[in-house]
């Protein structure tokens, strides 16, 4: 815990950054139904932002509205500067984004080791011997478990696999959707403190999406709050931490 | 005893033709979940191709047979392979998407085109090509008087077959390309999310299965020495039972629902009748459904993920 609570401590400038992804008053559609209502979010280089709120706020639409997959109806999606609104999702995931989906989504029918070389599709092979020994130190299981099926994985063998293989693309921009889902309070605890090694250590940027409000506050450095389809707080991991409507909302019970 | 070798051995050349083309059935199936049922005529198109490129040859004078059969070959891969691609660009990518029976549909218009499209520019008679590879290997020679023997033909039609079947689980199995057509065919989304193009891939599939029903189509061409327009749709109903009875979407199950197809049909007309071969195949692929019905190597539809 002591690992996750110096980052807080350490808020990068915002300011004095690169902003690496922009999100500006986007609408999301699934057919008739709007998912998103005009969003805003920044996100700068080498912090971790978490995006709280309840089931069907709109979370994981607005990590997939990133990835092109649904795309934005409306505003614009700016990533280093550049507009990837209305880019297929594999053009904007070849510009050094990667996504650990909702629902984890391993491939059942392909080995651990398969679903890793899956991740590092875009990477340069000759990185490929590297980044697995990195993959496999921070989720030693992965390793025990190289030639199995994917679907016959655990569901926090699944997480790590699926974290592990967006990390094997060598991302700059990290979106975890709900990392913590389903887990063992000691591994959510181990995946955060990688989550926060990796940001420390390589300067990664994360955009991570929680039900695990408490956690994830104090995991990032600042933090949105989203409700229906809408921001309507953002602050830094500590002050919504400190917000009364945050606490009594998602914090209830949960700061075990 | 040598009968029974014999059919075994027209069996199996059979069933290898049959099998080509049931890739094509069960890759596509895989992938996006649909039958082609066009892909019948598209075996029959590299055939046509293939006989085309074999009269062209003649008619430059090139004649040195290994170098001709290498040529319409490869001529007819490429051509057909085309056909997939563009059949696949033109009639079903834009219904990705809609109901579930749109491209189904659509695949049965495609099929029709097709045979109409090749009657009317090739003529609806039927077009020979006089025996090219002749002779082969008398494997026995017993006093009774019937002769076992393996054709040249056969022997490539076997031979070929091997080493594409083996060549094709390669590239399934151990490329990053298979790799891509199978997270695909698992999960889409998630493979566009690792970068995997996959309106690409998707074609690659078509054009894959294609280039196989060239080969099909030539081999068929050598060895049977006469085509139609019809030939498609017959020989795709045999392979798609074959895919079928295999396990759709499974590559083994093709080559081996191939293979069982080709022997029902070989070993029934041979010590039955001739007319109730189809019927037989089919019985075969009737009875196993019941008692398997996602086929011999098909995966159960209900699968924890
Ligand atoms: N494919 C879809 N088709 C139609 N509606 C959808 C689809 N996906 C999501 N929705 C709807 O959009 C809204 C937002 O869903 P979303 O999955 O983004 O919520 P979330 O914040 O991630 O929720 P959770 O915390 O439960 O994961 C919900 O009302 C949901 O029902
Ligand atoms: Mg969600």
């Amino acid at each position: 815990m002591s690992a996750v609570a110096q980052t807080s401590n350490a808020a990068p400038e915002a300011s004095s950054r690169e902003l690496m992804l922009s999100v500006r008053g986007v609408e999301t559609f699934y057919g008739k139904i709007q998912a998103l209502r005009g969003v805003d979010i920044d996100v700068y280089a080498g912090e971790i932002v978490t995006l709280i709120g309840a089931n069907g706020a709109g979370k994981s639409t607005l990590m997939m509205t990133i990835c092109g997959n649904p795309q934005a109806r409306s505003g614009e999606i700016l990533y280093r500067g550049d507009d990837i609104t209305r880019l297929p999702t594999h053009d904007i995931m070849s510009r050094s984004i990667a996504q650990s989906p909702e629902g984890r989504r391993i491939f059942p029918r392909m080995t651990v080791m398969e679903n890793l070389q899956m991740g590092a599709l875009l990477e340069d092979p000759k990185h490929f011997d590297a980044d697995l020994n990195k993959v496999f130190e921070l989720f030693p299981r992965l390793k025990e478990r190289r030639n199995q099926r994917g679907g016959t994985l655990s569901g926090g063998e699944q997480q790590m696999l699926a974290i592990g293989r967006a990390l094997m693309s060598r991302p700059k921009l990290l979106l975890l959707d709900e990392p913590s889902l389903g887990l063992a309070p000691i591994i959510v605890k181990q995946i955060f403190s990688a989550i926060s090694e990796l940001n420390r250590s390589e300067g990664l940027t994360v955009f991570l999406v929680e039900q695990n409000a408490f956690h994830a506050l104090r995991l990032a450095h600042r933090g949105y709050v989203m409700v229906n389809g809408r921001i309507t707080m953002s602050g830094t991991g500590r002050e919504l931490l400190s917000r009364e409507e945050v606490r009594s909302a998602y914090l209830e019970g949960g700061a075990h | 005893m040598e009968y029974f070798l014999q059919q075994l051995i027209n069996g199996i050349t059979l069933g290898s033709i049959y099998g080509l083309i049931a890739i094509g059935y069960t890759m596509v199936y895989g992938i996006i979940g649909m039958i082609n049922f066009a892909h019948g005529e598209v075996f029959m198109i590299g055939a046509f191709i293939a006989l085309t490129s074999f009269l062209a040859l003649a008619a430059l004078g090139i004649t040195f047979l290994p170098l001709v059969l290498l040529i319409i070959l490869a001529v007819a891969m490429i051509f057909t392979a085309l056909w997939g691609w563009t059949i696949e660009r033109v009639a079903y990518r834009p219904l990705r998407g809609s109901f579930r029976l749109a491209p189904l549909i659509t695949a049965i218009g495609m099929s029709i085109f097709l045979q109409n499209f090749v009657q009317i520019t090739q003529g609806a008679r039927v077009k020979p090509l006089p025996p090219q590879i002749q002779g082969g290997i008398t494997l026995m020679d017993s006093p009774s008087g019937i002769v076992v023997q393996l054709s040249w033909m056969q022997l490539i039609i076997i031979v070929m077959t091997v080493v594409l079947m083996t060549a094709f689980s390669l590239i399934i199995g151990k490329t990053s390309l298979g790799r891509q057509q199978r997270a695909c065919e698992q999960d889409r989304k998630m493979a566009s999310l690792l970068g995997v193009n996959v309106d690409r891939t998707i074609s690659l599939t078509f054009v894959m299965g294609a280039g196989l029903a060239a080969v099909a189509g030539t081999m068929y061409l050598l060895y049977y020495g006469v085509i139609d327009f019809y030939i498609g749709f017959i020989a795709g109903v045999k392979a798609f039972t074959a895919a079928v009875l295999g396990g759709i979407g499974s590559l083994p199950g093709a080559m081996l629902g191939g293979l069982a197809i080709g022997l029902i049909e070989t070993f029934w007309s041979g010590y039955f009748s001739v007319e109730y071969k189809d019927v037989a195949a089919f019985s075969i692929l009737a009875i196993v459904l019941i008692f398997l019905p996602s086929g011999l190597l098909g995966r159960p539809e209900v699968e924890k993920v």
